[in-house]
């Protein structure tokens, strides 16, 4: 079987895995894993230029899918009135100055002699900037987080647009992409894990506790939409109608209506990533990276700037789980940072990538579908699996109670097996890269 | 006087939990060091290891409380640790034979292992969270405090209290004797020489008729022995909860790499390290200062460095000036 005709087969049958879902288990379920699964598609696409294209090991994905929320609270939400006034301009600020003495206390180590001398100016700058700027930076967070502290307390959005926060989701994890590579990039891969986890859990951590940025751990609920509210649908005489032409209840038709909705913005985007991932692999840009990805030493010896193009696709692949993280947050339409683990969101999507092929864009996709699916699936297939097996046990007793109980456990479980088996007996992944 | 109670109100909220939990790190990191210098690759799947023995022991001690049997004034998982150990070494020989050999034959490269380890990390996380769910589990019993804040009072007359805690003296007692134990096996014993040569030059080793497999199977013995002591001790301080123990991950191996990967010595100096720079930075030093400064320099904040959700930003920032500072650690590590 050729490559592109096993490609057709292999979505084809994750085609007929949402229709069989659709049929059993209705079309409502159907759709929500379907714009889950292509919104993982693309965090597999971003995680696959890092490791298939580069082979860079990275396991933040967690924290630019979160900096990817938080640019859609800080693009879509109204302003906080009063907000800028009482603090907002004065946070700004001293962000700023906390800003200018990294630089300094960075400055002072390219320039200055190695020495004594040097060490003490860099704790000196770092000590005393740190001070200054809690000085400067609390009574700014005070001013913000006082106004009406139920509802808001922090210092909101620009009111624009929503599908604005995509890619200015893409371009604050770009940002920070770009830090974190430029310390961390020329560190060991088992190091550059721990580093990017490490940095992932300190993006969550701010997320969490700087309430005047998004509200914390207080959340942050009815970002506006892209596409049409439920309610508006089911007052709508021409929606009606239409529905109605098509033998579906009004409330039924307008929250499958809103999900393809959302499919269709999801999916141009993913075609949209997609197809610039295709034509970047297919590049002398991308051959140069699969060289360097295959022998850095040799890539080096023919002029190649491996550190340079390290941080550019690091960079691009973070940008594009930030994408992804924003437009999971637009369809949550809320912001909930602890929801945020590193199980679901860094490792789960590493999981995709290895079981759809890495170093392939379009495996990378299916497993991103795939896994989706399977992880939505395997709590009602665990459950019944239990079910069965406890069957012939009498009804009350503690092992039957307990393994129905922990049926909902089973996913992790099965992840870990499947991810196993994979890396044993097909490493290379559903669609091997050519 | 004053000056006693700033020292006593240091002791109590920033040394002495400090103390205790740098020795659990310093006994996590140990066995992230020793599977590093021996296997050669980054363990993931160490936090759920802990999680796993913990579980195990905590089994047997419920075992125990059920059938009556206590430990007087100690908690009674100190008796169910054996056990715990033994379950957790059979677990990590087995998953060795089926997951991590068939790589070591190939000659994988490390970073393959350390994917294989997240896969195993997955397994071993649901098997924990199937068998005792994802509460928390408190299972310390026994006498609570060896000396309440209130006789310490009452002794010293002093208007600061230092409460030390059974668990806080069984930590420090259990992670000295686990520490001597290992340094005796590492430099004194055949079996041990021979793991440290392995781990120094691995063809050399080979050559001298080292048996690879068996220097693999003793390193994960011990490594279980280690997980599930720290885990229980970490539990019997805290309490266990599968979540946590998946997150201790990120300070283990912060300790591990600040005191050098692969060195046994600095894996516990990295502990202390982590665990001190943690509490320092998110401790709110208001009181200690008021007792020192004068009245007219006593603080009106609470003097926090940074508040405490932040203590695993404390111990990044940390990991991440070493690897760029002084990459092979505080004491020279691998770095291969």
């Amino acid at each position: 079987m050729s490559q592109t005709m096993r490609n057709v087969v292999l979505f084809g049958l994750m085609g007929l895995l949402i229709v069989g879902t659709g049929l059993i288990q209705g079309w409502n379920l159907a759709l929500t894993i379907v714009n889950m699964g292509l919104i993982s598609g693309v965090m597999a696409l971003g995680v696959n230029l890092q490791w298939g294209f580069a082979g860079l090991f990275n396991i933040g994905v967690m924290g630019f899918v979160a900096l990817g929320g938080l640019a859609t609270v800080l693009v879509s939400m109204p302003a906080t009135p009063g907000a800028w006034s009482a603090g907002g301009i004065r946070i700004l600020l001293s962000l700023v100055l906390g800003a200018a003495t990294i630089v300094a206390a960075v400055l002072v180590q390219q320039r200055m002699e190695k020495g004594r001398m040097r060490s003490v100016a860099t704790v000196a700058i770092l000590v005393i900037g740190f001070f200054v700027f809690r000085a400067a930076f609390d009574p700014g967070v005070e001013g913000v987080e006082a106004i009406n502290p139920a509802s808001s307390g922090n210092l909101g959005g620009l009111g624009l647009p929503v599908l604005l926060a995509w890619p200015v989701g893409g371009l604050l994890a770009a940002g920070a992409a770009w830090i974190i590579g430029k310390t961390a990039l020329g560190l060991r891969s088992d190091y550059l894990a721990i580093a990017t986890l490490g940095i992932a859990e300190i993006i969550l951590a701010v997320m969490k506790n700087e309430d005047w940025l998004a509200r914390g751990v207080k959340n942050v609920i009815g970002i506006p939409r892209p596409v049409a509210y439920e309610v508006e649908l089911q007052q709508d005489p021409g929606f009606i109608e239409r529905a109605a032409s098509f033998g579906l209840d009004p409330v039924g038709a307008s929250t499958l209506y809103v999900k393809l909705s959302y499919g269709v913005l999801f999916a141009l985007v993913l075609i949209l990533l997609l197809w610039l991932a295709q034509r970047a692999l297919n590049s002398p840009w991308g051959r140069m990276m699969r060289a360097i990805r295959d022998n850095e030493v040799a890539a080096e010896a023919m002029g190649k700037d491996v550190k340079g193009r390290h941080l550019q696709i690091f960079i691009l692949g973070s940008a594009i789980c930030g994408i992804a993280g924003a437009m999971m947050t637009t369809l949550d339409g809320q912001l909930t940072p602890t929801s945020y683990q590193p199980l679901r969101f860094t490792f789960l999507v590493w999981v995709m990538v290895i079981v759809g092929g890495s170093g392939n864009n379009l495996g990378a996709v299916l497993g991103g579908m795939l896994i989706w699916w399977l992880w939505v699936m395997v709590e009602p297939i665990g459950l019944w699996l239990m079910q069965v097996i406890t069957s012939g046990m009498a009804d009350g007793s503690w092992l039957k109670d307990h393994l129905i109980d922990s049926a909902a456990q089973m996913r992790l479980l099965t992840m870990g097996v499947i991810l196993l088996l994979m890396l044993r007996f097909n490493p290379r992944g559903l669609i091997p890269e050519r | 006087m004053d000056f006693l109670n700033a020292i006593v109100a240091f002791a109590n909220f920033v040394f002495v939990p400090g103390l205790a939990y740098g020795a659990q790190l310093a006994l996590g990191a140990l066995g992230v060091t020793l599977i590093y210098g021996i296997l050669r690759f980054s363990n993931f799947a160490h936090g759920d290891t802990m999680a796993f023995g913990t579980m195990a022991t905590i089994l047997v001690t419920w075992l125990l409380q059920s059938w009556g049997v206590s430990f007087g004034v100690l908690p009674t998982a100190l008796l169910a640790l054996p056990f715990g150990v033994a379950a957790t070494a059979l677990m990590v020989l087995g998953t060795d034979r089926a997951v991590y050999r068939f790589y070591r034959k190939q000659k994988a490269a490390p970073v393959i292992l350390v994917i294989v380890s997240m896969g195993v990390m997955f397994v071993m996380n649901g098997i924990v969270r199937f068998i005792i769910g994802v509460e928390d589990i408190g299972f310390a019993d026994g006498e609570r405090f060896l000396i309440s804040a209130r006789t310490f009072k009452e002794m010293t007359g002093l208007d600061e209290g230092l409460a030390i805690r059974t668990t806080t003296v069984i930590t420090l007692v259990t992670a000295a004797i686990s520490v001597a134990l290992l340094f005796w096996f590492l430099n004194k014993t055949r079996t041990g020489k021979s793991m440290r040569a392995f781990s120094d030059n691995e063809d050399l080793a080979l050559l001298s008729g080292i048996s690879p497999e068996r220097v693999v199977a003793v390193t994960w013995i011990i490594v279980a022995a280690l997980a599930t002591t720290a885990g229980v001790l970490y539990g019997l301080d805290k309490s266990f909860k599968a979540f946590t123990y998946f997150q201790l991950l990120l300070p283990i191996f912060a300790a591990a790499i600040v005191g050098g990967l692969g060195n046994p010595l600095g894996a516990i100096a990295g502990g202390f390290v982590i665990a001190f720079s943690e509490v320092t930075v998110t401790y709110a030093w208001k009181k200690v200062l008021g007792y020192v400064l004068p009245d007219s320099l006593a603080p009106d904040s609470l003097v926090q460095l940074l508040s405490t959700d932040y203590k695993f930003a404390v111990s990044f920032a940390l990991l991440i000036l070493v690897l760029l500072f002084k990459p092979t650690g505080l004491f020279k590590g691998q770095s291969v």
